[in-house]
């Protein structure tokens, strides 16, 4: 069980700076989700954490212990890959065995190890296969025998289920959220999937650019995202944004937040449109709306409109996000908050009375 | 009336195969053939093909004709040395070059690059002033220490290297595995294909090399056999075809034999740099 802090890290190579001054604290015996666009530096993240590209200043702690001067194997880290990185020469034991061969496991305690860990992640006919001969889900389960089985203090994991199909993901995913419950030991995911990041995670660490945006549980996340662009990257379809028209601030809702309806609504906002695109799901149906100025996406759970159809669309109040000029969310709290929600509302009946005389 | 093609196609193409295998192998028949008949047989015209009695005996005349139990212990001790010793550095410095990063990697590996380029004849003479200096032109060493350095299979053992995955590297290293390790375990065992391609090229290049031996030996006790076979000619004035052809079916086995047992992992390691 570790606890894993950066002190004011910067890592660059050859000159560009990928990360700067970043301070991250992740708590002992959570499954942190780092989850953020491709580039935005989550490889790199987890990386010093194992010690393999050591950072160019700042200091990672484990257990509140530096442990730049530290080596790999030292630190009491394990990391399943992206692409697994077997050991394509050696059978599946001998994949698992390698770790306790080299910290001086005794042999008789090694196989008893090999074989407890063989059956919990479903591999104990195959030990003595050699892994060009198992599937890619089989695999992937050597790569997480073989960081289970040194039982290490800090679980790291790089988008180890992006080269499975989506069935085997979805079951997979379930089973780490199991193993994570069973071990008890910190977790340290990466993904570009939020999907992956959502039902996962305790805390996700949200990035771009080499800078954290947010750093909290999925539904604070969900609920009060920090910024722009915390509101568009978690959920799907992203959340619509659209200019207010005052101050460059910017006004957003929930695709789930917005009611269709053929007459006009009662609600704080609201805006006529004809409906572009209709995505039914099963469950839910995804419309396109497009008002005068600006599109937006709506999730429904009834299929009741078709394309091209006259709508008007409204959001209420409480559902409503405001984003200042500076990209941050301006709170319920806060002063300007009622102001520019006044303009939205002002706004919506201009528009409706518009739409009613055009109609 | 249509021609077709189809028809012709394959004959011609088994046809091709059969000249290019003859040209291969004709050389190689002759040999044998030569080293099995009369001396008066290799005179006559046409050539004679099978022998009317083979005359193994030619076989015993030839390794009588000199020390050769010490020409062919020289061969295999300075052989098989050369190869060990090419291993043993050429891991080692192909490891560094493919997953290294250090001060001067790209003149250093611009060095083997160069070695690998300049052929034996242009640094014999002060290689062989230098080892004459040392005083080591009656023993083997100058015939083993010059090619420690394999520049060739660096550079391809280098290449082979780069195809593995840093992340198996990484993994190892998490494993707490060491460099010695890594290399040992990991390394030579995922490029054994490639070893053995470079280790026979190797050992035929040694094996069969006369021009060496010629500049930096002056007794029988340092010389292979490769020279043994060459002084057969000389024996007797005339050339004894018969004779040497039986010599060099003698030096010739070994490498069929080595082949045999190699052919496998070189068209794996052919196979595979064609793949990936
Ligand atoms: N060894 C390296 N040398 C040079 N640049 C690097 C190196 N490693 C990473 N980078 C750069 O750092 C940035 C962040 O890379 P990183 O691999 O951490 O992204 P990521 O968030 O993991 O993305 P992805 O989701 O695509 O895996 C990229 O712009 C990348 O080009
Ligand atoms: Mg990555």
């Amino acid at each position: 069980m570790a606890s894993i802090e950066f002190v004011n890290v910067t890592q660059s190579f050859d000159k560009n700076v990928i990360i700067k001054d970043l301070n991250l604290k992740i708590e002992d015996g959570k499954f942190t989700v780092l989850v953020g666009p491709s580039g935005c530096g989550k490889t790199t993240l987890l990386r010093m954490i194992a010690g393999l590209d050591p950072q160019t200043s700042g200091s990672v702690l484990i257990n509140g212990k530096d442990v730049t001067r530290i080596p790999p194997g030292q630190r009491g880290v394990a990391m399943v890959f992206q692409n697994y990185a077997i050991y394509p020469t050696m059978s599946v034991r001998e994949n698992i065995e390698f770790g306790l061969k080299n910290n001086k496991v005794p042999k008789d305690e090694r196989k008893r190890l090999v074989e407890s860990i063989s059956e919990t992640v479903g591999l104990a006919g195959y030990l003595d296969r050699k892994p060009s001969t198992l599937s890619g889900g089989q695999r992937q389960r050597i790569a997480l025998a073989r960081a289970m089985v040194k039982k290490p203090s800090v679980f790291l994991m790089d988008e180890p289920l992006s080269n499975l199909d989506a069935k085997l993901r979805v079951q997979m995913r379930i089973e780490l959220i199991e193993m994570h419950k069973k071990l008890g030991t910190t977790f340290v995911y990466v993904t570009h999937d939020q999907v992956e990041a959502m039902s996962m995670a305790d805390t996700i660490v949200l990035m771009n650019q080499g800078q954290i945006q947010q750093e909290a549980a999925p539904e604070v996340i969900y609920r009060q995202p920090n910024n722009l662009f915390a509101a568009q990257f978690i959920g799907v379809p992203p959340m619509n944004i659209a200019e207010l028209g005052i101050d460059n601030v910017m006004f957003g809702f929930r695709p789930e937040s917005g009611v269709l309806s053929t007459e006009p609504l009662a609600t704080h906002f609201q805006v006529p449109g004809t409906i572009v695109t209709r995505e039914m799901l099963g469950s839910e149906t995804i419309y396109q709306v497009k008002s005068e100025e600006q599109a937006y996406m709506i999730k429904c759970t009834e299929d009741r409109f078709v394309v091209d159809q006259e709508v008007y669309l409204g959001v209420e109040a409480g559902n409503l996000f405001f984003f200042g000029a500076d990209e941050n969310r301006i709170d319920r709290e806060d002063g300007r908050f009622s102001s520019y929600l006044e303009a939205l509302g002002g706004r919506s009946k201009v528009l409706v009375m518009r739409g009613q005389a055009n109609g | 009336m249509s021609f077709e093609w189809k028809y012709v196609r394959a004959p011609l193409s088994f046809l091709l195969k059969a000249i290019v295998l003859m040209i291969f192998i004709f050389p190689f028949l002759w040999m044998i053939s030569t080293s099995l008949q009369t001396f008066q047989e290799t005179l006559t015209f046409p050539p004679t093909w099978i022998p009317s009695i083979p005359q193994w005996v030619n076989f015993s005349t030839a390794m009588n004709a000199g020390p050769f139990l010490t020409y062919a212990r020289n061969s295999i001790i300075v052989t098989f040395s050369v190869i060990l010793i090419q291993v043993l550095v050429m891991i080692p410095a192909a490891y560094a070059f493919a997953k290294y990063r250090f001060a001067g990697k790209e003149i250093l590996f611009s060095f083997v690059l160069l070695a690998f380029m300049i052929p034996g004849q242009v640094t014999f003479i002060p290689v062989y002033l230098m080892l004459a200096d040392w005083g080591l032109i009656n023993s083997l060493l100058p015939q083993i220490l010059p090619f420690m350095a394999n520049a060739f299979g660096i550079f391809l053992l280098r290449q082979y290297f780069m195809q593995i995955p840093q992340e198996i590297i990484e993994s190892a290293r998490l494993d707490n595995a060491s460099e010695f390790k890594i290399i040992w375990k990991i390394m030579v065992p995922m490029s054994m294909p490639a070893l053995a391609t470079i280790a026979l090229f190797s050992f035929v290049s040694h094996w069969n090399d006369y021009f060496w031996p010629l500049v930096m030996t002056d007794s029988a006790a340092v010389r292979p056999l490769t020279m043994g076979i060459a002084m057969l000619r000389e024996t007797e004035g005339i050339s004894n075809w018969h004779i040497i052809m039986a010599g060099n079916v003698v030096l010739v086995i070994p490498i069929l034999i080595v082949y045999l047992f190699a052919s496998k992992q070189i068209v794996k390691a052919f196979v595979y740099s064609g793949i990936k």
